[in-house]
């Protein structure tokens, strides 16, 4: 099963007495550099990067926690653009409350797709949730308030609270940042609680979960859910950070891309799909300037992780003497 | 004129003969897919890519060397059946002990990877490529007019159907074939080289691909993204047909293209979901698909 923790070296390795305090800094670390990131580099950059972890780290949440590789993630995340969009800019409604309309439609999006793609495993539930979000991207083509090829364009940010001024860039950044901690602590909290416990034990024996009498298919419906909505959270900042939402954000492309993010970052571990959103927006945005198609190196890089590293940048290194000794563990 | 539920019989029979052109390409590529499947275990997302390849090799053997469409025909799916045996002996080989979701992932980075070097060197407009001279112009069936290419597409992708149905249920390499999908284990005790046998099956699978791609170069353009929005069609009709039968994956191939063209006729708006959503209705009604064995 893809996210099922591979066998690491068997030798062991003792635990660095401080790796805890270790661990707590490094994070402390990475916070700090996120707070003065926008001032060496551009806020928007930083802005795209942080939704598209926080995207990533979602889908995670299905393929590294509970073993469900879903192929149409981007239905979730353009679904809540176009819909955090629209409630912004045609009905007025104030930025967190069109975010908070952006995850509960991409929450109910989940719901749909994932009652109809349990019902297959494996290989077939990737293709079925392709297939579904395909027939998500038709209906965006056709539908009235995605204006087509258009998009919903200079979508305004609007007032946080009705206090604070969210075309102020550093005011905007600063958002983002709250709402993208507080997605991570809710998918950390979400993977620690023992409803997280019991996806694993589906990730690694589904049927002797089913023994053990747990409903699999209640708790899968449950991670689809709630990976959909964190999408949609996703996605309703990134309409917010670009003011636009369009068709780009809901193709298979899309999809295609979350799962490149997660897969070369780590499966099922929390900081890899940060790392790889990273790698994969600094490549993109590296790449755009000139006329080399990105979708070359998408492939390769695809190709390589998949004959080569499974385990992912972060898996790779948490596998690895240092970040054994450091106590870190990968799909845990 | 005549008229049937309202609609011109001309129209009703025209939008008929597309569907069944569009499910011709549908019935190829899932017996493709399903033919890989089976042995193989991996869900070939390069397959789209592959149907590009052909089409493209096609149109380069023209421009290039001024090979004609007939030999073309053969040619195309013999050079991309070599490729993609070169990707199977080299790269997919070493992935069939893990989840075959791993194998999916690895396809999807070659059709990536493919479809943007040629969009790098080709562009992504499409390019002319005429149907043979024997095989232009039309007939007058009395009822509509039936150009001679399309009916030819019909006929071409039925007979390839076929023979590959036979060749995997009447001769004695499909035995083999048969054999090493139930336990490839005990195949490859009694001598048989099941590692051959798979490089040659991926093979067929591509080279049935680029078939369908030479097939579809003169009736859509050749362009370097004609597999890609194909495949998710065709990964739905495998779905709906379900991959534990050859013979459903081409009728329901066929089936679900007639029903495409239909839809047209009745319902345009839904001509482009309406497989999704016969999809969707399928798996709630018999998950395993409409000739699938229960898993």
């Amino acid at each position: 099963m893809v996210g099922k923790s591979e066998p690491i070296p068997s030798e062991a390795i003792a635990v660095h007495p401080k790796a805890g305090q270790i661990q707590l800094g490094l994070v402390a670390l990475a916070l700090v550099a996120a707070l003065f990131a926008p001032q060496f580099l551009y806020p928007i950059f930083v802005m795209k990067l942080l939704a598209f972890a926080l995207f990533a780290s979602a889908f995670n949440l299905l393929l590294g926690y509970t073993g469900l590789l879903s192929f149409g993630h981007a239905t979730f995340f353009g679904g809540a653009a176009y819909f955090t969009a629209h409630a912004v800019k045609v009905w007025g409604w104030p930025p967190e409350a069109g975010i908070l309309l952006g995850v509960a439609g991409a929450a109910l999006l989940g719901l749909v797709m994932g009652a109809i793609a349990i019902r297959r495993q494996g290989i077939y539930f990737a293709m079925i949730t392709l297939a579904l979000s395909q027939m998500f991207f038709f209906f965006c083509i056709q539908a009235s308030f995605t204006h087509g090829e258009d998009g919903i364009q200079s979508v305004p940010r609007g007032h946080l609270f009705g206090l604070i001024d969210l075309h102020e860039p550093m005011n905007m950044y600063y958002f983002v940042l709250a709402v993208f901690v507080i997605g991570l602590l809710i998918i950390w909290r979400f993977v620690n609680s023992p409803f997280g416990m019991i996806l694993k034990s589906i990730r690694e024996n589904e049927q002797r979960a089913i023994s053990l009498g747990y409903s699999v298919a209640r708790y899968k419906l449950g991670a689809f859910v709630m990976s959909a909505a964190l999408a949609g959270l996703a996605g309703g900042l990134k309409a917010l950070i670009f003011q636009f939402a369009t068709l780009t954000d809901v193709t298979w492309q899309m999809s295609g891309e979350v799962i490149l993010m997660t897969l070369l970052g780590g499966i099922g571990t929390l900081a890899g799909p940060i790392v790889g959103a990273g790698l994969v927006v600094t490549l993109q945005n590296y790449l755009a300037t000139s006329d080399f198609p990105v979708t070359i190196i998408t492939g390769l890089v695809f190709m390589t992780c998949v004959l080569l590293f499974r385990r992912g940048l972060v898996g790779e290194f948490f596998a690895s003497k240092i970040g054994r000794r450091l106590g870190f563990r990968s799909g845990s | 004129m005549m008229m049937i539920f309202g609609i011109p019989l001309q129209a009703l029979m025209g939008q008929l003969l597309v569907g069944l052109i569009n499910g011709s390409f549908y019935a190829l590529l899932s017996l493709g897919l399903a033919v890989i499947f089976g042995l193989l275990r991996v869900i070939n997302f390069a397959h789209g890519a592959q149907y590009m390849l052909g089409a493209f090799t096609a149109l380069l053997l023209l421009t290039v060397a001024g090979v004609n469409y007939w030999l073309a025909l053969i040619l195309a799916p013999l050079i991309v059946g070599l490729l993609a045996a070169l990707v199977e002996r080299t790269m997919l080989s070493r992935l069939y002990n893990l989840d075959p979701l791993y194998g999916l992932l690895f396809t999807f980075g070659l059709a990536l990877a493919i479809e943007g070097t040629f969009r790098y060197f080709y562009g992504a407009s499409g390019k002319p490529y005429a149907p043979p001279a024997q095989l232009s112009g039309a007939v007058n069936l009395g009822f509509m007019f039936l150009p001679i290419y399309r009916g030819w597409v019909v006929i071409a992708s039925l007979a390839v159907c076929i023979a590959v149905w036979l060749l995997i249920e009447k001769t004695k390499l499909g035995a083999y074939l048969r054999a090493a999908t139930e336990n490839p284990v005990l195949v490859q005790a009694f001598g048989v080289n099941v590692p051959l046998l798979l490089t040659l099956t991926y093979a067929l699978g591509a080279g049935l691909a680029a078939f369908a791609g030479v097939l579809a170069a003169p009736i859509y353009q050749v362009s370097p993204l004609m597999g890609s929005n194909l495949i998710i069609i065709v990964f739905a009709v495998v779905v709906v047909g379900g991959m534990g039968s050859i013979l459903g994956a081409i009728v329901t191939g066929y089936l679900l293209g007639v029903v495409e063209g239909l839809t047209k006729v009745f319902y345009p708006e839904a001509s482009n979901i309406v497989i999704f959503v016969i999809m969707a209705i399928v798996l709630i009604l018999r998950p395993a698909g409409l000739f699938g064995k229960e898993a």
